[in-house]
């Protein structure tokens, strides 16, 4: 189980950078969305993966069962999904912005933008 | 009353000027100085505790780990630059007061002025070396302002911009030589700094700490050959100049070095670099000054040859010197500041400042002349005045001398020298302004000025005559304070007397003031010698030095910078692979806690979904719409992982979130351009394969490597304490509300700005639909389907039910603000696709702006009110009620916080798509819907 998710992770890692070296905006963003995945899977493993038991305490006992997954990694990642959704948005519209003023979606013509 | 505020107070003072009414002069003057004033009630109130040899401290603790606090200390040195800086900067207040005209923003310059002030008083007044450093910038960067205040004119743009460059240039300087202090002596506090004894004149470092420091202190006190910057600031308006080169600017730097004397000057390189740059500086600006026509450029060299002489006599390294140096310090503020405003006066008087065209003003301002000559009296040395006294302590000092060994006799000889040429310059201002014959083509007839310009002026020529006369009665006590502490305790006795009989500092200022007239008569021949150099115009050579610094820096940027976001791209990539590899080559691939579970059928299907979607991305990334598809199937696997892995909140927090980027990437498919730019060349496509596939394989490693270890985890403090603690059984809820709610509040602030951000960067953005979609189909012309229309009518209500049962369940169960916003966000986006922007628009306002920032302001009342029961920032507060019929239920403050989230990201969701969304409605053709 942890061989084959780190497979899928490391496939999702090397998909995300190829397309983010594309020439092209899409791609970028799209790369970008793909890296955000990424990285919250890494930071989700990195508290072990749990079966069956997410971080839910007992209302009787006010302890949580034996085993339960970490709940910390999950708080960190909750937010970062979020965030992610706003960064992503951000970089979209001032990509395009960007495309507006020099008028190409080649990334690699973009250079000229403060000459 | 908290010595704190003396800093606090004028720094609020900047908003002072802005508020009152520019058209009412007075009024705007009068508002400006109250507060100024209270502070220098709070120093004197202080002050007779500081005389008696008391040190006055003030310390908060920021972030004491790395020696971060803020902290205030005052002591004689320090209450001696405080004096100086309020009281003459209250004149200076009263006096621009008269002299901007009309035309100037009278608002914005006290408020530049004011900001300065407050810089200065941080400075002397910090007793954290790095806070002491922030207000030293703050100083050259309100400089900057000041000088630069009237920049409709080129002089005065580019007198500032080489005001900042130097002085900034020496900031850095000093900011190294300050860490390089704190990391010898292990504290930036100044007090462990003062007491570190001869640590760091004995440390290796000492060179370079010293080399450092003493950049920061030259440039700002305008020594050779750092010097030239400070005539070109007399571009700024007469107040400016009166102020920054009498008592505050130039003296920051005196002020480091007399600061850093304690523990730094035991040295023989102190001695020799500072006493020669000091001796250098006291005779070229002494000798400039002699042939400058405009008056200010006059004062401004003979303000460099006063610094000299200070400098001078810091670097000396005798107790009586460093008194002396203290001494002249004041005395210098005091005569400079009432020389410059009475230039100032001059100036608005006759229109010009050239010595040339200015002759015979005794005639015609009598009142000004005589304040005027007593200054210019006591800037040459003559007996019943400051100078004077001053100037014979430092004759005396340098009699004393053996830095430079058998060349020693040199130091008073040049001395000598440099007293004669001071009092011919001094010699020149009273004879060629105010006697000499009659004005020449001057476009006015000059006569007093307003009654209260020249009260400055008067009060600061009294200070002069009576602390001549009276030197131990008025600066006595302050002298001494100040004396011990630059010189750590022990104190010389210090001969503050008129008369010290006949002895060789007298014979020394009788063959300065006999030479000094002696020189100022045969000017003609020294003038005429003097125009056989050519002038060096300081702003050419400066510009050209600037163009090659920045031409050279150019260069290497080109060599390094391909303007190409996927070069950056690609070489921060290989950056972070070596830095992930290095480890990992010391490392086993399994690590001893390798948990061998069976592979079950979904896991399999989960992570080969996730997989051959990331992969047919890439493949199929030419088809824009199909890959976006793709992508969201990567998301959905994600949150299937989540789902299954024990993480209801991510799961749940993925798909929603899942939907919402979906949107987005179509309607960002919609506005960025249709086409695809052709593909890179084999080569370059090879290197990214490579690259991405290294990197894929590094993370895979990586992750595999940490799943097969023993994890420790600091989760059994929240999962012990979220129900005792928190009031909540789910842990990860009450981590983000209460445990880390500090982050959360962080982390929707950052939502929120980013939603501003978009808010901002589409204001004025235009987009145009195309007549067809990228293959030439055209689109349908049946744009709100009605079954789409009656469906996320009628869902509506019932989504935002569910929302509201899974916030109100968050503290409990799977759910929360994070998640109901997003459900909430997607119901109403529903509409919006449904019906089209004009339909929501008619129908309903929503102000998404508002949600952000009644989300924000709810999430930081909510951790602000703890503040009302003594409890740190965001402590929460929970609590069990029973009600007839609803039975016992908990009650929150972090419900409250949560609420914060929810509006937050309810907000910037909607404000993110709305906007984006509404972009695409301006259609070439328009059609109305029914």
């Amino acid at each position: 189980m942890s061989a084959l998710m780190a497979v899928a992770i490391g496939i999702l890692f090397a998909a995300s950078i190829y397309m983010m070296l594309r020439r092209s905006i899409v791609k970028l963003v799209m790369g970008l969305i793909l890296l955000s995945n990424a990285a919250n899977l890494v930071i989700f493993t990195s508290a072990g993966l749990t079966s069956g038991a997410p971080p839910l305490l007992d209302a009787a006992t006010k302890q949580p069962p034996a085993g339960v997954a970490d709940p910390l990694a999950q708080a960190l990642i909750l937010t970062a999904i979020v965030i992610a959704f706003g960064v992503l948005a951000f970089s979209v519209v001032l990509i395009h912005r960007a495309n507006e003023v020099v008028q190409t979606d080649d990334l690699d013509q973009m250079k000229e933008t403060d000459q | 009353m908290n010595i704190a505020w003396i800093i606090v107070l004028p720094l609020l003072g900047v908003i002072a000027p802005l508020l009152a009414n520019p058209t009412r002069r007075n009024q705007v003057a009068w508002i400006t100085a109250v507060l100024p004033f209270a502070a220098l009630l709070i120093t004197l109130y202080h002050a007779p505790a500081i005389l008696a040899g008391e040190v006055v401290q003030q310390t908060w603790y920021w972030i004491p780990q790395i020696g971060l606090t803020l902290s205030f200390r005052m002591d004689g040195l320090a209450l001696l630059f405080t004096l100086l800086i309020l009281g003459i900067g209250l004149l200076i207040i009263l006096y621009a007061r008269y002299y901007l005209s009309s035309k100037d923003p009278m608002g914005r310059f006290y408020s530049y002025l004011i900001l300065f002030m407050a810089a200065m008083l941080g400075i002397v007044n910090s007793g954290n070396l790095l806070q002491m450093w922030a207000f030293w910038e703050l100083t050259s960067i309100s400089s900057f302002l000041l000088i630069g205040f009237w920049s409709s004119t080129g002089k005065a743009r580019k007198g500032a911009r080489m005001a900042l460059t130097i002085t900034g240039a020496g900031g850095l300087a000093l900011l190294a030589g300050i860490l390089l202090i704190g990391k010898v002596v292990g504290s930036l506090e100044l007090e462990a700094v003062l007491n570190s004894g001869r640590l760091l004149v004995e440390h290796q470092w000492y060179p370079v700490i010293l080399a450092l420091v003493l950049i920061g202190a030259f440039t700002k006190s305008a020594q050779f050959p750092f010097h030239f910057w400070l005539p070109h600031a007399m571009s700024a308006p007469t107040p400016v100049s009166a102020y920054l080169h009498s008592a505050t600017m130039v003296k920051a730097g005196i002020f480091l070095l007399a600061r850093m004397f304690p523990v730094l000057s035991g040295h023989d390189a102190w001695f020799v670099t500072v006493s020669l740059v000091g001796l250098a500086t006291l005779l070229l600006g002494a000798y400039t000054a002699l042939f400058k026509h405009d008056l200010k450029g006059l004062l401004a060299y003979s303000t460099i040859s006063h610094l000299g002489l200070i400098t001078l006599l810091l670097g000396m390294g005798t107790e009586l010197a460093a008194v002396a140096a203290l001494f002249h310090i004041v005395n210098h503020a005091v005569f400079k500041a009432s020389l410059f405003m009475g230039v100032g006066i001059i100036d608005h008087e006759t229109g010009t400042r050239d010595m040339r065209q200015i002759n015979g003003l005794f005639k015609y301002m009598p009142h000004t002349a005589v304040l005027c000559i007593v200054a210019a009296l006591s800037m040459a040395g003559v007996p019943l005045l400051n100078g004077f006294l001053s100037k014979e302590m430092f004759f005396a000092e340098t009699l004393e001398q053996s830095a430079i060994g058998a060349l020693s006799w040199l130091i008073p000889l040049l001395a000598t020298i440099a007293g004669a040429l001071s009092v011919a310059y001094s010699l020149r201002f009273i004879h060629d302004v105010f006697f000499n014959g009659e004005p020449k083509g001057l476009k006015k007839t000059p006569h007093e000025p307003p009654r209260y310009m020249r009260i400055p002026v008067e009060v600061l020529v009294a200070l002069c005559i009576l602390v001549g006369i009276f030197p131990a009665l008025l600066v006595g006590d302050l002298l001494k304070s100040a004396g011990v502490a630059v010189l750590g305790g022990t104190l010389p006795y210090i001969p503050l007397y008129i008369w010290h009989g006949f002895n060789l500092p007298l014979l020394m200022s009788a063959l300065a003031l006999a030479g000094g007239i002696g020189i100022y008569a045969r000017r003609k021949v020294l003038f005429q010698f003097q125009s056989h150099f050519k002038e060096v115009d300081a702003n050419e050579r400066f510009d050209a030095w600037l163009y090659q610094v920045i031409t050279f820096i150019r260069r290497i940027e080109a060599l390094i910078d391909k303007r190409s976001l996927q070069y950056y791209l690609a070489w921060l990539s290989v950056a972070l692979l070596i830095l992930l590899a290095a480890p990992l080559l010391n490392l086993s691939l399994v690590g001893d806690n390798v948990v061998i579970t069976p592979l079950t059928a979904e896991v399999w299907a989960g992570t080969a979904l996730i997989a051959i979607a990331a992969l047919a991305t890439v493949v199929n990334n030419r088809r824009r719409l199909f890959a976006a598809l793709l992508i969201s199937i990567v998301g959905l696997g994600v949150s299937l992982a989540f789902a299954r892995f024990s993480a209801p909140d991510l799961a749940l927090t993925q798909i929603s979130v899942e939907v919402i980027t979906t949107i987005l990437l179509l309607l960002a498919l919609f506005f960025l351009p249709q086409t695809t730019p052709k593909e890179s060349k084999p080569g370059r496509l090879l290197r990214d394969i490579g690259l991405a596939g290294i990197f894929g394989g590094i993370m895979a490693t990586l992750t595999y490597a940490m799943l097969t270890r023993p994890i420790e985890t600091i989760s059994d403090y929240f999962l012990a304490n979220s129900k005792t603690g928190g009031g909540g059984t789910n842990v990860v809820n009450v981590i983000l509300v209460d445990f880390r709610g500090f982050d959360t509040f962080g982390e929707i602030t950052v939502l929120g700005i980013a939603a501003l951000g978009i808010y901002k960067l589409t204001a004025g953005m235009r987009l145009f639909l195309p007549a067809t979609n990228e293959d030439g189909l055209p689109w349908s012309r049946d744009k709100y389907p009605l079954i789409l229309k009656q469906v996320s009518q009628s869902i509506l209500p019932l989504a935002l039910l569910i929302s509201a049962y899974i916030f109100l369940r968050g503290h409990n169960l799977p759910g929360g603000g994070f998640i109901a916003g997003l459900i909430t966000a997607i119901a109403i986006v529903q509409q919006y696709i449904g019906h089209g922007n004009d339909w929501i628009q008619k129908r309903f306002y929503a102000n998404y702006v508002g949600f952000i920032a009644a989300g924000l302001s709810i999430a930081l009342l909510t951790g602000l009110g703890s503040w009302l029961w003594q409890k740190p920032f965001l402590t929460s507060w929970f609590d069990y009620f029973t009600w007839p019929v609803f039975g016992k239920f908990e009650l929150a403050s972090a419900m409250l916080f949560d609420l914060g989230v929810y509006l937050t990201v309810v907000g910037a969701a909607m404000l993110i798509l709305a906007k984006l969304g509404q972009l695409t409605v301006v259609e070439p053709y328009s059609e109305k819907e029914d």
